[in-house]
């Protein structure tokens, strides 16, 4: 783990309220979070209790009702979609559930895909993602298409495809969510590994407690408000 | 800006590599604009063979006169002193002293169509010894001209091919009266060719006319020399005349039914358009909630909402041109210089024409085609545009 204690996410008295015809549904509720540089953070909880909405809001893909976000001191919660687009572009690396590759493009043109929002020649982002394709294993099936990987390998793209522009923050949403126990402890050691040996930041979503034990900190939410934490 | 350019070529290549997953909507879609193409062109180009005949029937340095008041050849009539007069005004071209003008008349005659064996209108035409010079695109294929005086007639082409039992050698009996038929003649794809000819004179004979025409065709000295001659005609208190050069009075003869085809064509086209319309809706917005996860992974990576509504929209603008294309060119190969013949409305006798399939008809089914495809592209494009991001990523 990083010995950089900076606060690197910033989430200040935040509510976010879904409307539903005329009903209001406030699925996070004056909520309080910080994420020190380097820390590999698990967000439990039981469906519903916001984790996924919670993660949305730091990785710029939602904004507040009320409150603030800032993410290395950056608000981005007053930012319109172009901007937020852009931010989420330089600064966050999206690891999903179900892995979301294209179908169409094989593991190396997954990987590269973030890439096409810089300004790196053709040459350089094949480069970059062979690069990121060696840091999760899979730098021989970079030819090979979604369908013709297992599970764990998708997801093994997946992290090199969020890992490869060396994002601010990596966001997982139950990256283990689809895999068996041994694919899915794979997946945990390369996130722990590139948390301890890069000193990436991680915030992960999880339902499983296994999963959590990889993480530096726990925080649990229920019905839209942090709990408790367990420290480590 | 390149950025953005990558993100539109980069996103609207993973649109176009998604097709062949959604090949059986999409090809429905193509193949539904090629119809609305097809109908287009084929229906247009009735009205562009029709008119392409009339105007080729006319030449700007000759003139027709009718009967003031006449609206066509039907309605006018002048007497042998009339058509003197007409043919000493000054403005016309001479041969040896003599005008070049044919005072002629015309009957209808019901011959049995080749293709459905039913009687049709066809013009038997009386004409001038001063025809032939008059109308130069006037050529005899086979047999001869006519003899004055005797019952002979000359067929043009056209209505040789849409009327049985006019070929030349052979009798053509008509009430009391024999014709032999001695010649086949073309006109420069006029709608001379769908006429008979013969002899002014047997011709009032044979169906007593006694002696009057009905219209007078005059080749002017030159084309400036029009209204020289139309002056000099209604400004002779003896005549009562209209004055047209050959090209307006065609164009006017056409106008009607080349406007009535256009109006069928496109009325047609419209509602097939309506259609396809449909179908590449149906198409894209299928497109769109087939990708939404994809759509919504792009997004949540950093791609912009405007590379998005562009590929949905280049993709259907791109299918829908494919299909116009299929469509204009099956169109081309199926009715172009496809040969038919209709009743001319001014004056009720059949006229033969081919299909013409023009280049400025392929380019307007090909703006038709992009047009269905931009307008069934906008709407799933903007709706691809609005996906909500964090709900879509967890789509399966």
């Amino acid at each position: 783990m990083s010995n950089n204690h900076e606060v690197l996410v910033d989430v200040q008295g935040v509510d976010r309220v879904f409307r539903r015809g005329s009903e209001e549904i406030h699925v996070l509720q004056k909520l309080d979070l910080q994420v020190r540089q380097g820390e590999f953070l698990a967000l439990m909880g039981p469906s519903g209790s916001g984790k996924s909405t919670l993660l949305n809001l730091i990785g710029g893909l939602d904004r507040p009702s009320n409150g603030s976000v800032a993410i290395g001191g950056e608000r981005i919660d007053g930012l319109n979609d172009r901007q937020l687009a852009a931010w989420r572009a330089r600064h966050i690396g999206l690891v999903f559930q179900f892995y979301n590759l294209l179908p169409v493009l094989n593991a190396q043109r997954n990987v590269e895909l973030p890439l096409l929002l810089t300004s790196l020649s053709a040459t350089q982002r094949r480069e970059h993602a062979a690069a990121a394709l060696d840091i999760v294993g899979l730098k021989d099936r970079n030819t090979s298409f979604p369908t013709q990987l297992s599970g764990g390998e998708q997801q093994r793209v997946g992290i090199a495809r969020a890992i490869v522009t060396d994002p601010t923050i990596l966001l997982c949403d139950e990256p283990t969510g689809d895999l068996d126990q041994k694919s899915g402890d794979e997946i945990l050691s390369l996130l722990q590994a590139l948390n301890r040996e890069q000193g990436k930041t991680i915030i992960m979503v999880t339902h499983d407690p296994h999963a959590s034990h990889r993480a530096s900190r726990t925080v649990y939410l229920n019905k839209g408000r942090l709990l408790a934490e367990n420290p480590e | 800006m390149s950025n953005w350019f990558t993100q539109v070529a980069a996103v609207t290549a993973f649109s176009l590599r998604t097709i062949a997953q959604r090949r059986g909507a999409v090809l429905a879609t193509a193949v539904g604009v090629a119809g609305v193409a097809m109908v287009f062109v084929g229906v247009l180009s009735i009205a562009a063979g029709f008119r392409g005949t009339m105007r080729s029937s006319g030449a700007p340095d000759v003139a027709i006169i009718l009967r003031s008041g006449a609206d066509g050849e039907m309605t006018s009539v002048f007497d042998r002193t009339e058509t003197q007069l007409i043919a000493d005004a000054p403005g016309l071209a001479r041969t040896g002293g003599t005008p070049q003008a044919s005072a002629e008349l015309f009957v209808i005659i019901n011959l049995p169509s080749k293709t459905t064996g039913s009687d049709a209108n066809v013009p038997l035409r009386g004409v001038g010894p001063a025809a032939f010079t008059v109308r130069d695109n006037v050529k005899l294929v086979a047999g001869r001209r006519f003899e004055p005086g005797r019952n002979e007639v000359i067929v043009g082409v056209g209505a040789s091919r849409s009327s049985a039992g006019l070929e030349v050698g052979r009798k053509l009996r008509l009430g009391t009266n024999e014709w032999d038929i001695v010649g086949l003649f073309t006109a420069g794809g006029g709608s001379a060719e769908s006429e008979l000819w013969t002899d002014a004179t047997v011709l009032q004979n044979a169906y007593q006319r006694g002696s009057s025409f009905q219209s007078v065709l005059a080749r002017l000295a030159s084309p400036e020399t029009f209204q020289i001659f139309k002056d000099a005609l209604t400004a002779n208190p003896q005549l009562k005349v209209k004055v047209q050069r050959q090209t307006e009075f065609y164009e006017a003869q056409s106008g009607a039914l080349t406007g009535f085809i256009e109006g069928i064509g496109f009325f047609i086209a419209a509602m097939m358009a309506l259609g396809a319309l449909f179908g590449a809706l149906n198409t894209m917005y299928t497109a769109v909630a087939t990708r939404v996860r994809e759509i919504a992974t792009l997004r949540a990576l950093g791609f912009g909402a405007g590379p998005v509504v562009i590929s949905v929209l280049v993709e259907s603008l791109l299918v829908s041109i494919a299909g116009g294309a299929v469509g204009a060119a099956a169109a081309y190969v199926a009715f172009d210089g496809f040969t038919a013949s209709t009743l001319n409305w001014q004056s009720f006798s059949q006229v033969a024409f081919a299909f013409r399939v023009t280049p400025a008809l392929l380019l307007q089914a090909i703006f038709l085609s992009s047009f269905i495809g931009l307008l069934g592209g906008l709407f799933p494009a903007l709706r691809a545009a609005k996906v909500p991001i964090a709900a879509a990523l967890r789509e399966t």
